[in-house]
C-alpha cells in the first residue's frame, strides 16, 4: 500500500514539510514558507481546474481576493469569528463561481480564457473602487486568526497551520482525481463528446470543478488576509492570476504534486534572485513561454517521465 | 447637454480607433493561424514608448515613428518565430499561456529597458482644441482617427489587391487547400504578425500624446482590442473596426454619465456580455463544432 | 414496438441539406446497418440521434417518447451509446480508465463520496476496474489494460471505444465505421465482438463502409444517398435494389 504513488507521495509530503523547518534560521524563512505553502494549497485547487478539468481560469486571483475581503469585513466589521467569516466566504464565492460559473464554462479556449480574465479584473476594479466598503487602493488592516479563543500568532503556529492544510488540500486533491467524480472530470478534459455519449453531465462537473478551485482560492485568501494582517486590492490583480497559473503550468498539469512543486519554486524563486522585482515580470513571462514550448507536461510529469526512460535503457 | 454628449462621443471614437487597430491585429493572427494573440496590447506600448524616447533624444518625429514601427514589427516577427511557431500544433490552452507569458515577458523587458515611469510625447500639431458644437476636439485626436482610417485603408489595398495580401486571405479560408495550391503559408503566419505588431505601433504612437504610455499600457488596451474582436466577431475584419468604435464610445459614455473609475471595467462587462448572449459576435459565422 | 423511430428528420448546415426528411424505425435486439457513399449523412444522422446536434426539422423517438433536443448525456441515461468515426479518445487516461468513464452512470457520482474517498466507493470503484478489464478482453485489449490511451495504435482504440460504450451498458449501440482503417484480421475480430453483443440482446446500429462485414451480419440495411433514404431492407433486398447497385454498390460489388 505504502507503495501506490499516492500514499507514498502523500507520506513524502508530511515528511518534507515535517523537516522543512529544522532548516529554518528565522523568521524570515517561517514566512517565506508560509506564502509558499498557501500559494501550494492555492494551486492544488486551481490545478482540479485547468491540469485535470482542462478548463482555464485567468481570474483565480478575484476568488482568493474576495475570501480574504470577506473575511477582513466579516470578522473587523461585523464582529464574526474569523472561522464562521472563513467559511461564510467560502460559501459566498463558491455561490458566485456556481452563478457565474454556468455560463462561462459553455466557452472553450481563448473564449474562457478571456471570460475568467473579465470576471478576475472585474473584481480586481471593485475592490480598487469601493473604498467605503474595502477601503480602495489604500487597503484595509484584518484581525488576528483565532479559534475557540486560541489565537494563530507568529510564523511558526502559521507554519504549521499552512502546512496541515496544504497536505488536507493534497489528500483531498488525490481523493478526487481517482474516483468516478475525478474520471469525469478528466474525460471531460480528455473529450467533451466522448464523456457526454456515456452520461458525464459535462457542464455540471466544469461548473462543480471551477467552484471548488474558487473555494480553495477563497479559502487561502481568508487565512492569508489573517496572516498578513493587512491587505490591498492588488492581492487580486491580473498580474496575480498570471502567477498562479504559470505555477500550475510549471509543476506540471494534471499532477497534484506538480502544483505543489510548482507553487514553492515559483515563491521560493524572488529570494535566489538579486533586485527580483525587476526582473519579476520577465523572469514570469518567460517561465510561461518556456515551459509550455519546451516542457509542455511540467516539471513534475516530465521529470517522472525521464525517470522511467532511464530505468528502460538502462 | 449635447455638447457633453459630443465630447464624449470624441473622446470614445478617439479611444475607440485605438481599440479597432489592436481588434484588427487579433483579426488577421487569429485568421491566418486561429491563435489568439494576446500580447497584442503590448505592440501598442512598445510603439508608444520607443517613438517617445528617440523623440525625448532628439530625433524628428516622422523619423522616430518610422523607426519605432519597425522595430515593433521586429518584436511581432521574433513574437511568431520563437514562441508561436515552435508551439504549432499545441492546444488551445497551451497557446493562451504562451502568449500571454510573451505579453508578460514583453512588459518586464520595457520595464527593464526603459523604467517605470510615464513617458510624454507632443502632440504632432499643437495643443489648441478646435471647438464644434459646443464640445472641445484635440487635434491630436484627429491624427488617430485619421492615422486608423489610412492603415485601415491601406489593409483593405493589400487584402485584396495584392496577390499576398489574397493569398493570406485565402489561406483564412482554408489553410490545406492553400498549402496544396503553393502558397507559402509559414510566410503567411510571420507576415500577419508583422501587420498585427504595424497596426499596434501605429495606434501607441499617435495616442502617446493623449494617454501617455507606460510599460503597463499595453495589457490593457490589448485586451480592450480583443473585446472589439469578439464584439465585431472574431476573424471580420470590419467586425473588428466596429467592435472597437462600440467598445470605445460605450466606454466613454459610461464612464461620463455612469462612473468614471468603473471607465475600465466596461470593455469587461462588454465582452462578457457577448459571450453568454451572442457568442459569434455582430459579424461572425455561426458555425456547429464537427464530430 | 421500434426502439428507436426517426420521422421526417432533417438537419441543414447554412445550406447543405446533411440528413433530408429521413424516415425509419429500428425494432429491438437486430443489427441494422446504415450505408451510403462518403458525404452521405451517416456520422450527421448518429450525431442527431445521440443528441450532439439539433435536429432542423423532425422527430426521434426512443420507445415512443420523443427525444430530439435531449443532451446526449440524458440519451445515455436513457440506454443510448455510441462510437465515433473520428476518435473521441480520453487520451489523458489509461485504457481501463477510458472504459471505467464509460460506466460512469453506473458508480456512486456523489461528490462528497468521492473526495473523502469513502470505503464504499472504493469498493464499487475496484469491482468497476474488474469488470472494465473484462470488457477490454472482450474486445481483444486484454494486454493494454494499463496502458496510456496515448500511446496505443488506431486499432486498439477503436476498440478502446466500442469497451467504453459497452461499459455504459446501453440498450442501443451506434456503431460509426468500427472497421475503418482496420486490416482484414482486426475487420473480423470487430465482426466477431458486433455479433456477440448483439447476442447479448443489445440492438446494434451500424455504419460501415466494409461490404462483405454489412452484408454478413446485419439484419437490415437502410441505404442513405445525398441525406435521402435510397432503399432499405434485408442485405438480399438492397443487393438486389436496382438505385442502390446504380448509385452505389455498383462501385463496389
Ligand atoms: N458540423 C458540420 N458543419 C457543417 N457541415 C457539416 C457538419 N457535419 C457534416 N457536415 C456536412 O454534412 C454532409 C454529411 O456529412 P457526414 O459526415 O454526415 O457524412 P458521412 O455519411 O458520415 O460521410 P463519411 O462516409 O465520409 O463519413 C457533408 O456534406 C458534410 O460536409
Ligand atoms: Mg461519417
Amino acid at each position: 500500500m505504502w507503495k501506490s504513488p499516492r500514499t507514498g507521495g502523500l507520506a513524502v509530503l508530511v515528511a518534507l514539510v515535517t523537516l522543512a523547518p529544522l532548516g529554518f534560521p528565522n523568521a524570515y524563512f517561517y514566512d517565506v514558507a508560509v506564502n509558499a505553502l498557501f500559494n501550494a494549497t492555492l494551486c492544488v485547487g486551481l490545478n482540479l481546474l485547468v491540469g485535470y478539468g482542462g478548463q482555464i481560469s485567468l481570474g483565480h486571483a478575484g476568488f482568493f481576493a474576495l475570501g480574504a475581503y470577506g473575511s477582513a469585513l466579516l470578522t473587523g466589521r461585523y464582529g464574526l469569528p474569523p472561522l464562521a467569516a472563513l467559511l461564510l466566504s467560502a460559501g459566498v464565492v463558491g455561490a458566485l463561481a456556481f452563478v457565474v460559473g454556468r455560463p462561462i464554462l459553455k466557452l472553450k479556449g481563448h473564449y474562457l480564457a478571456m471570460a475568467t480574465l473579465g470576471i478576475g479584473i472585474i473584481i480586481h476594479i471593485v475592490l480598487k473602487t469601493e473604498s467605503a466598503v474595502t477601503g480602495g487602493p489604500d487597503g484595509l488592516g484584518v484581525d488576528a486568526f483565532s479559534v475557540a479563543g486560541l489565537t494563530v500568532s507568529g510564523d511558526q503556529a502559521w507554519y504549521w497551520l499552512a502546512a496541515v492544510l496544504v497536505v488536507i488540500a493534497v489528500w483531498l486533491s488525490l481523493n478526487l482525481v481517482d474516483s468516478p467524480v475525478g474520471r469525469a472530470l478528466r474525460a471531460v478534459h480528455g473529450s467533451e463528446v466522448g464523456a457526454e455519449v456515456v452520461g458525464v453531465d459535462t457542464t455540471g462537473y466544469k461548473v462543480l470543478v471551477f467552484v471548488v478551485s474558487a473555494v480553495f482560492a477563497s479559502v487561502v485568501g481568508s487565512l492569508f488576509a489573517h496572516k498578513n494582517g493587512f491587505i490591498t486590492p492588488d492581492i487580486g490583480s491580473f498580474f496575480r492570476s498570471i502567477e498562479v497559473v504559470t505555477m500550475v503550468v510549471l509543476g506540471g498539469m494534471a499532477s497534484t504534486f506538480g502544483a505543489v512543486v510548482g507553487a514553492v519554486l515559483l515563491t521560493l524563486l524572488p529570494q535566489f534572485l538579486a533586485s527580483f522585482e525587476d526582473y519579476e515580470a520577465m523572469v514570469l513571462g518567460g517561465i510561461m513561454m518556456g515551459t509550455m514550448i519546451f516542457m509542455p507536461k511540467g516539471l513534475l510529469p516530465s521529470l517522472r517521465l525521464l525517470l522511467a526512460k532511464r530505468r528502460r535503457t538502462p | 447637454m449635447f455638447a457633453e454628449f459630443l465630447q464624449y462621443l470624441f473622446s470614445g471614437l478617439t479611444s475607440g480607433a485605438i481599440y479597432a487597430l489592436a481588434g484588427l491585429g487579433f483579426a488577421i493572427i487569429y485568421n491566418s493561424s486561429h491563435v489568439i494573440n494576446f500580447a497584442q496590447g503590448e505592440f501598442i506600448m512598445i510603439g508608444g514608448m520607443a517613438t517617445a524616447t528617440m523623440v525625448a533624444a532628439g530625433l524628428p518625429l516622422p523619423l522616430a515613428a518610422v523607426l519605432a514601427v519597425v522595430a515593433t514589427m521586429a518584436v511581432g516577427v521574433a513574437l511568431e518565430k520563437f514562441a508561436v511557431e515552435p508551439a504549432r500544433g499545441a492546444d488551445v490552452t497551451a497557446i493562451v499561456i504562451i502568449t500571454i507569458g510573451a505579453s508578460i515577458f514583453l512588459r518586464g523587458a520595457a520595464q527593464v529597458l526603459w523604467d517605470k515611469e510615464f513617458h510624454a510625447l507632443p502632440a504632432f500639431s499643437g495643443d489648441t482644441p478646435l471647438r464644434l458644437a459646443g464640445a472641445t476636439l484635440m487635434p491630436q485626436s484627429l491624427w488617430v482617427v485619421g492615422a486608423a482610417v489610412v492603415v485601415i485603408a491601406l489593409l483593405w489595398w493589400f487584402f485584396n489587391r495584392t496577390l499576398f495580401g489574397k493569398a493570406m486571405l485565402a489561406t483564412s479560408h482554408n489553410r490545406l487547400a492553400a498549402q496544396l495550391m503553393g502558397i507559402p503559408v509559414r510566410s503567411v503566419l510571420v507576415v500577419a504578425f508583422a501587420l498585427s505588431a504595424m497596426l499596434g505601433a501605429v495606434g501607441g504612437i499617435v495616442v502617446t500624446p493623449i494617454t501617455f504610455t507606460n510599460y503597463e499600457a499595453g495589457i490593457m488596451l490589448g485586451l480592450k482590442g480583443f473585446s472589439a474582436a469578439v464584439l465585431g466577431g472574431l476573424g471580420s475584419g470590419a467586425g473588428a473596426i466596429v467592435g472597437g468604435l462600440l467598445v470605445g464610445v460605450a466606454e466613454a459614455l459610461a464612464s461620463g454619465y455612469l462612473s468614471s473609475a468603473y471607465k475600465d471595467a466596461i470593455a469587461f462587462v462588454i465582452i462578457l456580455f457577448v459571450l453568454f448572449f451572442m457568442p459569434s459576435g455582430l459579424f461572425g459565422k455561426k458555425g456547429t463544432d464537427r464530430v | 414496438m421500434s426502439l428507436l423511430t426517426v420521422e421526417g428528420l432533417s438537419k441543414e448546415f447554412g445550406g447543405v441539406h446533411a440528413v433530408e426528411d429521413l424516415s425509419f424505425a429500428i425494432s429491438p435486439g437486430t443489427i441494422h446497418s446504415i450505408i451510403g457513399p462518403n458525404g452521405a449523412g451517416k456520422t450527421t444522422l448518429f450525431n442527431l440521434v445521440t443528441g450532439i446536434y439539433t435536429p432542423t426539422r423532425g422527430a426521434i423517438r426512443l420507445d415512443g417518447h420523443d427525444i430530439a433536443g435531449r443532451r446526449p448525456s440524458e440519451l445515455a441515461g436513457l440506454g443510448m451509446s455510441r462510437t465515433f468515426q473520428n476518435l473521441q479518445v480520453f487520451f489523458n487516461m489509461s485504457a481501463v480508465e477510458n472504459v471505467m468513464v464509460g460506466h460512469h452512470l453506473h458508480l456512486d457520482r456523489r461528490f462528497w463520496a468521492s473526495l473523502v474517498r469513502l470505503p464504499s466507493v472504493v469498493r464499487r470503484d475496484r469491482a468497476c476496474r474488474a469488470h472494465c478489464v473484462e470488457l477490454l478482453d472482450f474486445v481483444g485489449l486484454g494486454r493494454y489494460v494499463n496502458s496510456d490511451a496515448a500511446s496505443m495504435p488506431y486499432g486498439a482504440l477503436k476498440r478502446l471505444e466500442i469497451a467504453r460504450a459497452l461499459a455504459a451498458k446501453p440498450r442501443l449501440l451506434l456503431l460509426d465505421e468500427p472497421a475503418a482503417g482496420l486490416n482484414a484480421t482486426e475487420s473480423r475480430e470487430i465482426d466477431e465482438v458486433i455479433k456477440k453483443v448483439a447476442a447479448m440482446g443489445v440492438t446494434v446500429v451500424l455504419v460501415e463502409h466494409d461490404m462483405k462485414m454489412v452484408m454478413g451480419i446485419s439484419d437490415h440495411i437502410l441505404v442513405l444517398n445525398y441525406g435521402r433514404k435510397l432503399a432499405e431492407g434485408t442485405p438480399t433486398e438492397v443487393r438486389a435494389n436496382a438505385d442502390v447497385v446504380a448509385a452505389y454498390l455498383g462501385a463496389h460489388v
